[in-house]
């Protein structure tokens, strides 16, 4: 772009959509819709129907590739200082078409290619299903036919950029919610309520688990209506409760706990066993979440480990309730264990603590996850297995007592472990705010200034450590309690990094992300158990997008995200960014 | 000066008890190994031959972690981030390597041809995890160059999973089982050693690429640009280095590394599935860090101590102490060794070789 020095003086011409860009995501775009059908995801997911009859979760998925890489290439680049806002117009359908296009071409030539040649002793999911799926069971035809849907995708998800922001959420958000309800039918089948004006289940849901195509027609109407009348009144309705002061803040705050309170308290009613028994164990991940957003959120110190913590609870627990502990058997009650519980936890901290407290952060990160290992092994052994019963475990736990009440469904499970969810978030907000909260935030935004300016580091750190082990361990206790068991394979590594992976979805250092990151992505896969096999793929994939596109979480805690966007950092980036795009005019 | 001195002898006081604390545990460390020592050597429950025998496997097993901890050295050394996916790009090499030589073992080539097939394999190990490393690097971490520590390392173990659950989403979960090498059985008797052909074999390669890449960094343009990046980045680039271009080039070498590492894993342990880059991946930086990290001579020393701790570890320490089930231990004395290093020595055996502002 050559400018003349008159029209420098002026805004520099839009930044334009770019069509080598298109076909670049095009290119991505391709390669995914080829992942899609040798991973085998097309034919488990297509096992599964969102609109009855017409459209299985496999070929959504195989179609949101090329709508997601025709939005991306379809969206203008940001508007930066000095340029003129671009127009939106054909040339966004076009670079989406593009794409989408694109990513038809490549899944066209795979599939035919699958098709004629066998691979499925090297790519065992390419089963004789995958390829009547991939041609829509009509031979190259078929191809061609989803190879120009996806074209037309493409173009539709760089389409989404003419609508005006308000229309595009809409239909964006109804589109998912869609698809949501036709995954969740377990859900709305599971509610009591809704049990019993089951004609509302039938209108909505085919007897194959998916939609019919009204309830289709009906959710997707509802959704749009919604989020196109709430619009910008949800947060203003937020400011507005923000931004009361005194008398009337309190009774707000009065009012909103006590409805939140009453919900809980009804709510496992409502949702009856199975999806109580979900909400449970989402509950005991939430309790870890606390406690390692704690370590890692708060204090900045990544630990690997973290399930040893929980393990330590719940071995704890067992020994001292369990009639049948293989060592020593005192046979205390839940309430009574819990401050050696708290004990065990705190000098597990301490121990995992100390050796690690001089270490630079990524090296933490390492020995945590050896003393988690170690920990495993070591509860697994036969070594100790007079004490913890080895491979075997540790078995006869008994239920909880409150009073009159004895806890042993998952009904009733709820209710003590939530307690704990709210005790636990309460002490983490109170925790923020205190001394050692504020040294916590110190040594994550830099250790060596926060200790020139006398903050503690020692102690912070063993704080860190020490209250996570804490709510790990009741975690650990309450989990022991409710399986009624301890093994030491529900302690493995993997236990450690879906924590990791709840609390940075959810907003590291964020007490609302954490608990919304929780219930998201513990209850959400254990609700969709016939796609178990791609749980971590997401995962580790979900880890990717959010710290390359959202470092700081869906819902962020404001200081963490100052952080992760120094504005000089932005700075830096806008004029490297500009200078890449347009070399500099004369002058 | 002045006032450093005294914050520092404050700080000192400051840490006492902690201080107190890790000299407790090296006193416990180190009677405990010495009582387990004595015990074991003097119970001659293991014949002479028996501990040789434990060495060499130990050993040839550490090649492999020195291998493998040569790729977290270079990036560490270069970028001070942990590659915890570094373990996948490794067994991405051995996966693919496996289809390769099972390929070539239903040709027949396999035992017609067996040198040159071992070296297409070769290749191709080298091949796809450089490969992977590349793509890893452009996609994953280029973008994330400066932002704080954690992001990048959370990337990282992000990676890691995707690429386990790749490999499992492609392959299958199942394990697969490379062919064996006709030439390869059968053993050598070396100084009294009796060694395992695929075990000199591995041993010896390690070694020659140890000392390639030793010369590479050190003797080449190209090694010379990737200190200069590691000591200070802005400097090589107002100095004329291409720094994106060498930091492509320190993961594609640490790839190729990992690759002759999948290669030699598959001659030795044959056996391989989705998960087994886990473990050696973090034995591998274990070992790295062992070593002192950074340092390249350093990966080669902890690697193999770390091999030799393993292997001889259990029977030599545990078993003295009257351990039952010491043998399932093998991991828990490789990260108690890693623990032990780093309240030790924590620089590592050989010293870090990182620049001073950023250690």
């Amino acid at each position: 772009m050559s400018l003349t020095a008159a029209e420098t003086t002026e805004l520099l011409p839009a930044r334009e959509v770019q069509l080598d860009r298109a076909v670049r995501v095009g290119l991505i775009g391709g390669l995914t819709a080829m992942f899609i059908v040798t991973s085998g995801m097309l034919e488990t997911f297509d096992l599964r129907m969102i609109v009855d009859p017409i459209l299985s979760l496999g070929y959504v998925t195989l179609m949101a590739a090329p709508f997601a890489v025709g939005y991306v290439a379809g969206k203008a680049p940001p508007v930066l200082e000095g340029y003129a806002a671009p127009s939106v117009g054909a040339r966004n359908v076009q670079a989406g078409a593009i794409a989408g296009a694109l990513t038809g071409a490549i899944y066209a030539l795979y599939a035919l290619i699958i098709h004629v040649l066998d691979f499925s002793s090297v790519f065992i999911k390419l089963t004789e299903q995958t390829k009547k799926i991939v041609t829509l069971d009509m031979g190259a035809g078929g191809v061609l036919i989803l190879a120009l849907v996806m074209a037309v995708s493409g173009a539709v998800g760089g389409a989404v950029h003419l609508l005006e922001r308000r229309w595009k959420r809409a239909v964006l958000y109804s589109a998912f919610w869609v698809v949501m309800f036709g995954l969740l039918e377990v859900l709305v089948s599971q509610i009591a309520f809704v049990r019993r004006i089951s004609a509302v289940k039938e209108l909505l849901y085919g007897t194959d688990a998916g939609l019919t195509l009204i309830g289709a027609v009906i959710i997707g109407g509802l959704v749009f209506a919604a989020y196109y009348y709430l619009d910008g009144r949800v947060r203003a309705a937020t400011r507005r409760a923000m931004a009361l002061e005194g008398q009337q803040r309190r009774r707000f705050i009065l009012i909103s706990l006590g409805v939140a309170i009453v919900f809980l308290a009804v709510l496992p009613q409502i949702l009856g066993p199975f999806l109580s028994e979900v909400l449970d164990l989402a509950g005991v991940f939430l309790l870890m979440a606390l406690g390692l957003n704690i370590v890692v959120g708060f204090a900045g110190l990544l630990d690997l480990g973290y399930v040893a913590f929980f393990a330590v609870g719940a071995y704890t627990t067992a020994i001292l309730t369990s009639p049948v502990s293989p060592k020593w058997s005192p046979e205390l009650s839940f309430w009574t264990a819990i401050p050696f519980i708290i004990l065990a936890a705190a000098a597990a901290g301490v121990m995992v603590g100390t050796p690690v407290l001089r270490l630079r952060g990524d090296y933490l990160a390492i020995v945590t996850l050896g003393f988690g290992e170690i920990a495993r092994i070591l509860f697994l052994s036969d070594a100790l297995k007079p004490y913890f019963g080895g491979a075997q475990g540790m078995l006869l736990i008994p239920d909880i007592d409150i009073g009159p009440f004895t806890i042993d469904d998952s009904i009733s499970f709820f209710y003590p472990i939530y307690a704990f969810v709210i005790l636990f978030a309460y002490l983490s907000y109170a925790l923020q705010d205190s001394r050692v909260g504020r040294a916590w935030m110190a040594m994550r935004e830099d250790e060596s200034v926060a200790e020139a300016m006398g903050v503690n580091i020692v102690a912070a750190k063993l704080w860190a450590f020490v209250i996570g082990a804490i709510f790990a361990a009741i975690g650990g206790a309450l989990f022991a309690h409710k399986i009624g068991s301890v093994f030491p394979e529900s302690f493995a590594i993997l236990v450690s990094i879906t924590v990791l992976v709840l609390i940075i979805v959810g907003g590291m250092g964020s007490v609302p992300g954490v608990t919304v990151g929780a219930l998201a992505l513990v209850a959400l896969p254990e609700l969709l158990r016939e796609f178990a096999e791609f749980k971590f793929l997401f995962y580790g994939t979900l880890l990717i997008f959010m710290m390359l596109n959202r470092p700081e979480g869906f819902i962020p805690s404001r200081r963490r995200a100052r952080e992760l966007h120094l504005d000089e950092v932005e700075q830096d980036a806008w004029l490297a960014q500009a200078a890449e795009q347009d070399p500099a005019p004369a002058e | 000066m002045a006032q450093a001195t005294t914050t520092a002898r404050r700080r000192t006081r400051r840490l006492n008890p902690i201080d107190a604390f890790l000299w407790l545990i090296r006193i416990v460390a180190v009677v405990v190994i010495l009582v387990g020592l004595t015990n074991s050597l003097t119970s001659g429950r293991l014949s002479a031959q028996q501990w040789r025998d434990l060495m060499v496997f130990g050993v040839s097993q550490g090649s492999v972690y020195a291998l493998i901890a040569l790729g977290y050295t270079l990036v560490y050394g270069v970028l001070k981030f942990i590659n915890f996916a570094h373990g996948e790009v490794f067994m991405s090499s051995t996966m693919i390597g496996f289809f390769a030589a099972d390929a070539l073992a239903r040709s027949g080539m396999w035992n017609d041809q067996p040198i040159v097939s071992l070296f297409i394999v070769l290749i191709v190990c080298m091949l796809t995890s450089t490969l992977v490393a590349i793509t890893l690097e452009r996609v994953a971490y280029r973008p994330l160059r400066g932002s704080p520590r954690l992001v990048p390392l959370i990337t990282s173990i992000g990676a890691s999973f995707f690429l386990q659950y790749t490999f499992a989403g492609l392959f299958g979960v199942g394990t697969r089982s490379w062919p064996q090498v006709e030439i390869l059985q059968g053993s050598w008797q070396f100084l009294g050693f009796r060694i395992v052909r695929t075990q000199a074999v591995v041993i010896l390669a390690a070694l020659a690429m140890m000392a390639l890449l030793y010369v590479f960094v050190e003797r080449t343009r190209t090694g010379r640009a990737m200190r200069a990046v590691a000591e200070d980045q802005e400097t090589a680039a107002l100095m004329g280095i291409d720094v994106n271009r060498t930091i492509v080039v320190v993961f594609g070498v640490g790839g190729a590394m990992a690759g002759v590492a999948g290669f030699l894993w598959g001659l030795a342990f044959q056996t391989v599935f989705f998960f087994t880059g886990f473990l050696p991946g973090i034995k591998a930086f274990t070992a790295a860090v062992l070593g002192g990290i950074g340092n390249i001579a350093g990966a080669m020393v902890g690697g193999i101590s770390l091999g030799i701790f393993e292997q001889v570890g259990p029977s030599a320490v545990l078993a003295g102490l009257g351990v039952e089930g010491f043998n399932q231990l093998k991991d828990v004395v490789a990260f108690t060794a890693l623990v032990l290093v780093l309240i030790f020595r924590p620089s590592g055996i050989l010293g870090e070789r990182l620049s001073e502002e950023r250690a």
